[in-house]
């Protein structure tokens, strides 16, 4: 069960013909796509495109009555090669995935469906994760497109622009041969807005179809002689074809006055934020009627020649407005240029940050820079904002961290402890939610290489003195995990230490289900369990821990791994349900079971503010956001002590961690029966009295010897 | 200051943490500017700051209804912001921080109360930050700010942030929508309406209420009042206090005297008051160092044993406080377990000393008694069995002073208060310095052993120092450093140095 569900939305994509449809980018996107005609579709879940695999998920009665096949693949790997559908068949096919990352895993089948090229559309549409809020490695997916040979798509940010790029890439990707890659930003995917629908449109050819009458062509296959045919044809017929397309059907675009001296060139994502800059400077209007002359490069791969020079014709001066790194565009400017014979100057990274998000603050300062080199006599607005940095250093850093009550917390409890018993050991982290655990309070692990690869990230540490330990998530070793780290672990006898963090979902992501998924999918088949796909690719060490809250045995089970003399991969699989899931399920039973009037016990943890001394070691092992802190009530101290918040969903991690850490006796966990039932009430009454009684008399005791 | 451009829009940003209803709160504006003929625009960065982190989401509409499509900004452009609602109020000032919040355009609405960083939490001591400074900040850069504890209008309102913040969105009347407009959008939305519309409500009323005055300040401290006696014991005890200790000394030395009535009996009051006053004869105006013994005296001599422990745990104003806590209404019924792990050693520390001392000191009695203690309990203080055996346990106070605990902690604090003399004559402030090294000393188990060997260290230092080399600068880094990291790796390089 994904974390949001989008089944009020889904409705919207059966909008027809003139309706108009209000909805999020990604929704608009999918939207875009059934208008289109697609065949199939597929893709990996991540942020920020994890909302488009959902949308399709709760649609499939709608994209099963239209004959479309959806699938949500085992990696970004395997949705690329699902693209081979294209090759031989007029299919228009699409795939999605989170960018750069998903990118790297795809790119073997990308590379190899760009050779070949294809017959029926392909698109791939990535979710740029670069930026504010983004959380991987700052790279482009410009240098794939370019690499590979696909165009890259990059429209303005608003949804009717997004939806006609979607519609125009494949008739781009059809009469060029060459799939196309849509670049959304993460804004953009999540942006609203409106646009006129049109009708849903049934596949030309359905995927039945295509297998049922299969065509070979064996020059469409990466082999010599083939491949280097492809080379060929990418040159001389697939890139002017692709170039014609682009010029014909007006997919860049220019905006401002037709003539001036100076003038922007500007990325087709960034071109909000260039006309706010503008604006704020005075250049603009809300409108966008910008005083300068701007080329919008809504296809930022490949350049249209002919048009490059057209507009920078007559032009002493362009600004060119490319975000990351390297500046690839404006390499390309400049050759187009000069192969022009013009002497328009190329201004970009010179005074652009070579690196960074470009937001309208930072467009605007370059911006105001250029013009103050190339048009002395424009009047801009001087009132540019700045920062204010006056409270600084009051500010404190507010990272990402688990859930209350998140069941991953434990196992790092239980490293923590362990570490202070045997001393610290390499950890080599893997992506997804317990990569948090680098953060405070567990300063966990050492490396993280990517998806999937945390017991790859540990294969080069041999068995020595100490083992190195591998976190890896279920969603992770699905991906790859199981054959790049488990797999080549046994082969190559490794000593290692693989804990695979197995809490039902693909956490990280939206809670998605994976083959591991405890849960009932109807559409799927979960409940796979890891130790037995472990299992069978020969590891022998295998313990499942199906309780994490359970830090002792956690702990203990972790010592024995370190310490067994067993040779070969040590792998505990430790399992627990995501939090957030479960309690998105428990609480909708619970509100029912109260309104039903029915017995229900909820647990949630308290500490004593009388005994807490206000160390606060408990947060250190714990980090839950339930577990806060308050003034000390107490005249004398001064730290403040350590409070439980109502949020607490009684997952009881702090009692299992003043227990195994032999922290304080302030803790305590109350069970909260709501209608209870007589024989609760009688011994709640019966106990009530008796223990009233003594503490009435403790009470006079101490009134006796009072002050 | 001239007034800002007016823009033919308006842009709304809110800081909320993952999990707060942001992007709901984002959500409902974006449809009540829809549902009022605007054009609107929402967007956001989730992601992994989802989880606990702090996020942005922006909405941008237009102020008159219009035809043409405005440019929407996907994201908040510092100096250009209209409205900024912070849901807490380290967020207020990230707002304020990242310039959203400028003091010639922006309405910014936040919280007052905190939700405190990991950094904050997980000090040793005390690492929260000012929020007087922020509050401040807050004031001075936004056109208007109207600053109220949301928190505690959510939990009047059982309802949740985002619904305060959105009443207060409307009680500020910085977007031009009439009441009934926002209360529509919450009704439409389907989902927890009612709690929504209470929570909406007090929003409102406080952005009104707030706007018309200043800001409301922080709550201060709760100051307790000086403890009043109300026995005869007690009355004597004021008295000695009255007579024998420097004003400034007076209510701590009241506080600790009243404490340690409660935790053993008057004789021990009247040692502890012996202590103070040793220390008392030796200081001089303004009397801190006898305010500052009177302090850590008093929580030293009341240290956590398992019978003070168990004496806290039986009283029915604890059981009253929890209940409290836990907000359990009359219908429900509540249980209690404590979470309690007794070593042999803690065992052996409430044993008459020379048994404890035996029990610990011979190898093979503790190995085998130890291991009845290797495990935590799960007491359950509202069963019978468990609270007659702490009541028990309680009663022990009785036997305290032989017990094997007493003797080793009187013992320190006396040495404590030997060394605290002997510097006193040297230099008050060094003095002064060594006294509050007591708060080392706190927590049970590996958390009390090791700020004792981090106290212990800091006294030896001392010792050791030529008297020419102490300082009282010294002693004070010592001890920030101990209550630094919990490794204790800087506080050790420090110490060799």
């Amino acid at each position: 069960m994904a974390e949001r569900s989008f089944k009020r939305e889904v409705l919207k994509l059966e909008a027809g013909r003139g309706a108009v449809f209000r909805g999020e980018g990604i929704l608009a996107v999918t939207k875009a796509l059934l208008q289109s005609g697609v065949a199939y579709v597929g893709g990996y879940q991540g942020s920020p495109i994890s909302h488009l695999m959902d949308v399709f998920a709760d649609a499939s009665a709608l994209l099963a009555s239209l004959d479309v096949h959806f699938e949500a693949s085992a990696s970004e790997a395997t949705a690329g090669a699902m693209l081979a559908a294209s090759v031989n068949y007029p299919l228009r096919g699409a795939v999605a995935w989170k960018s750069v990352v998903g990118t790297n895993v795809a790119s073997d089948a990308l590379s190899n469906v760009a050779s070949g090229g294809v017959k029926g559309g392909a698109l791939i549409i990535v979710g740029e994760d670069y930026g504010e809020g983004s959380s991987i490695m700052q790279e482009r997916t410009h240098a794939f497109a370019m690499k590979s040979q696909m165009w890259l798509l990059d429209p303005r940010p608003n949804l009717p622009s997004i939806v006609a790029m979607v519609e125009q890439a494949f008739e781009l990707s059809e009469a060029s041969n060459t799939p196309v890659m849509l670049e959304l930003r993460v804004r953009s995917c999540h942006m609203t807005g409106e646009f006129v629908a049109k009708d849903n449109q049934r596949p030309r050819m359905t995927v039945s179809e295509a297998a049922a009458s299969p065509v070979r062509d064996v020059e469409r296959i990466v082999l010599p002689p083939a491949n280097f045919l492809h080379e060929i044809e990418k040159i001389e017929k697939r890139w002017p074809a692709g170039i014609a397309f682009v010029r014909d059907n007006r997919l860049n675009e220019h905006f401002g006055p037709d003539e001036g001296d100076i003038g922007i060139i500007v990325q087709g994502g960034l071109y909000n934020s260039l006309n706010r800059a503008q604006e704020l400077l005075g250049l603009s209007n809300s409108f966008g009627d910008s005083d300068l002359p701007i080329y919008c490069l809504n296809v930022t791969y490949p350049l249209i020649p002919e048009e490059v020079a057209a507009f920078c014709t007559g032009k002493r001066a362009i600004l060119v407005l490319e975000e990351g790194q390297p500046e690839f565009i404006e390499h390309e400017l400049n050759t187009l240029i000069r192969r022009a014979g013009l002497t328009t100057r190329i201004v970009g990274k010179d005074i652009m940050p070579r690196a960074g998000e470009y937001t309208a603050s930072v467009i605007g300062e370059g911006l105001r820079d250029f013009l103050r080199e190339w048009s002395r006599d424009m009047v801009i607005a001087e009132r540019m904002p700045s920062r204010v940095p006056a409270v600084a250093s009051d500010i404190v850093a507010r990272p990402a961290g688990f859930c209350t009550g998140c069941p991953e917390r434990p196992i790092f409890t239980a490293m923590k402890l362990l570490e202070r018993e045997i001393g610290p050991a390499h950890v080599s982290a893997d992506i997804g939610c317990h990569l948090f655990s680098i953060l405070p309070p567990f300063n966990i692990g050492n490396t993280t290489m990517g998806y999937g690869l945390g017991s790859a990230g540990a294969s080069a540490f041999k068995a020595g003195e100490k083992r190195a330990i591998a976190i890896m998530g279920d969603g992770g070793f699905w991906h790859n995990g199981l054959t790049s780290g488990i797999g080549n672990a046994v082969f190559n006898k490794d000593d290692a230490v693989t804990i695979v963090i197995d809490n039902g979902y693909s956490a990280a992501t939206g809670g998605q289900d994976i083959l591991s998924s405890r849960a009932d999918n109807p559409a799927r088949k979960t409940r796979n369990p890891i130790a037995r796909a472990v299992r069978g690719v020969g590891v022998e060490w295998v313990k499942t821990i199906d309780d994490t809250y359970d830090i002792k045995h956690m702990r203990d089970t972790l010592r024995e791994a370190m310490q067994t003399p067993d040779t070969g991969p040590k792998v505990i699989v430790a399992q627990s349900e995501c939090m957030l899931t479960r309690q998105r399920r428990e609480k909708r039973v619970v509100r029912q079971a109260l309104k039903d009037k029915k017995r229900v016990v909820r647990e949630r943890f308290g500490v004593d503010p009388d005994t807490c001394t206000g160390d606060h070691s408990c947060i250190r092992l714990s980090g839950c956001p339930s577990l806060s802190i308050r003034p000390n009530p107490d005249p004398l101290r001064e730290d403040p002590v350590a409070h439980v918040d109502n949020s607490c969903v009684g997952c009881g991690l702090c009692g299992e961690v003043s227990h195994a850490a032999v922290l304080c006796p302030s803790f305590y966990r109350a069970a909260i029966i709501s209608n209870p039932t007589r024989w609760d009430r009688f011994w709640a009454a019966t106990r009530g009295a008796i223990i009233g009684w003594f503490q009435g008399r403790h009470d006079r005791a101490r009134l006796e010897r009072a002050f | 200051m001239p007034e800002p451009a007016q823009r033919e829009r308006l842009s709304v940003a809110i800081l909320a943490l993952g999990g707060q209803g942001g992007g709901v709160l984002a959500e409902w504006i974006e449809n009540l500017a829809v549902a009022s003929g605007r054009l609107a625009q929402r967007t956001s960065v989730p992601g992994v700051a989802q989880r606990t982190g702090s996020t942005v989401y922006y909405v941008e509409l237009t102020r008159a209804a219009t035809t043409r499509q405005p440019i929407m900004a996907q994201m908040p452009v510092p100096g250009d912001v209209d409205i900024v609602l912070a849901s807490e109020l380290m967020e207020t000032g990230r707002a304020v921080l990242r310039g959203f919040s400028s003091a010639d355009r922006t309405t910014l609405i936040g919280s007052t109360h905190r939700i405190f960083a990991i950094s904050e939490k997980s000090a040793m001591g005390d690492g929260r930050r000012s929020s007087e400074n922020i509050l401040a900040a807050a004031r001075r850069n936004s056109r208007k700010f109207i600053g109220f504890d949301m928190d505690r209008a959510t939990r009047q309102s059982n309802s949740v942030v985002s619904s305060v913040m959105f009443g207060a969105l409307a009680g500020s009347e910085a977007m031009p929508f009439p009441l009934e407009a926002y209360e529509n959008v919450i009704r439409a939305s389907g989902i927890a309406v009612d709690s929504n519309l209470a929570g909406f409500r007090l929003g409102y009323q406080a952005a009104r209420e707030n706007s018309a005055a200043a800001a409301e300040p922080l709550p201060a401290e709760p100051a307790l009042a000086e403890p009043v006696p109300t026995t005869a014991a007690g009355r004597r005890l004021a008295e000695r206090i009255d007579t024998e200790l420097p004003h400034m000394a007076r209510r701590h030395a009241r506080i600790g005297a009243q404490r340690l009535m409660d935790y053993q009996d008057q004789a021990y009051a009247d040692l502890y008051l012996d202590r103070v006053g040793s220390i008392a004869r030796l200081d001089q105006e303004p009397h801190s160092l006898t305010d500052e013994v009177a302090r850590y005296l008093a929580l030293w001599m009341s240290y956590e044993d398992t019978v003070r422990v168990a004496d806290l745990k039986v009283r029915s104003s604890r059981t009253t406080r929890v209940h409290q806590e836990i907000g359990a209404t009359p219908g429900q019924l509540v249980s209690i377990t404590e979470f309690m792990h007794p070593r042999l050693r803690e065992v052996c520390e409430t044993l008459p000393a020379a048994v404890g001392r035996t029990i610990l000191r011979t190898r093979w009695i503790s190995r085998f008694l130890g291991r009845f203690f290797q495990n935590g309990r799960h007491v359950r203080t509202s069963r019978l069995r468990w609270y007659l055996l702490l009541r028990a346990l309680a009663g022990m106070r009785r036997f305290r002073r032989s017990s094997l605990r007493f003797v080793e902690e009187q013992n320190r604090i006396d040495n404590w208060l030997e060394t605290v003399k002997r510097a006193v004559a040297e230099d008050r402030d060094i003095a002064l310095e060594l006294v509050r090294c007591q708060r080392l000393i706190k927590g049970y188990g590996d958390t009390f052993d090791r700020g004792l060997t981090n106290f212990e260290a800091i006294l030896a230092d001392y010792e050791k120092c030529a008297p020419t080399d102490r300082s009282a600068a010294r002693i004070r880094r010592l001890r920030t450093l101990a209550l630094g990291d919990e490794d204790g790796q800087a506080f050790k390089a420090e110490l060799v140095a």
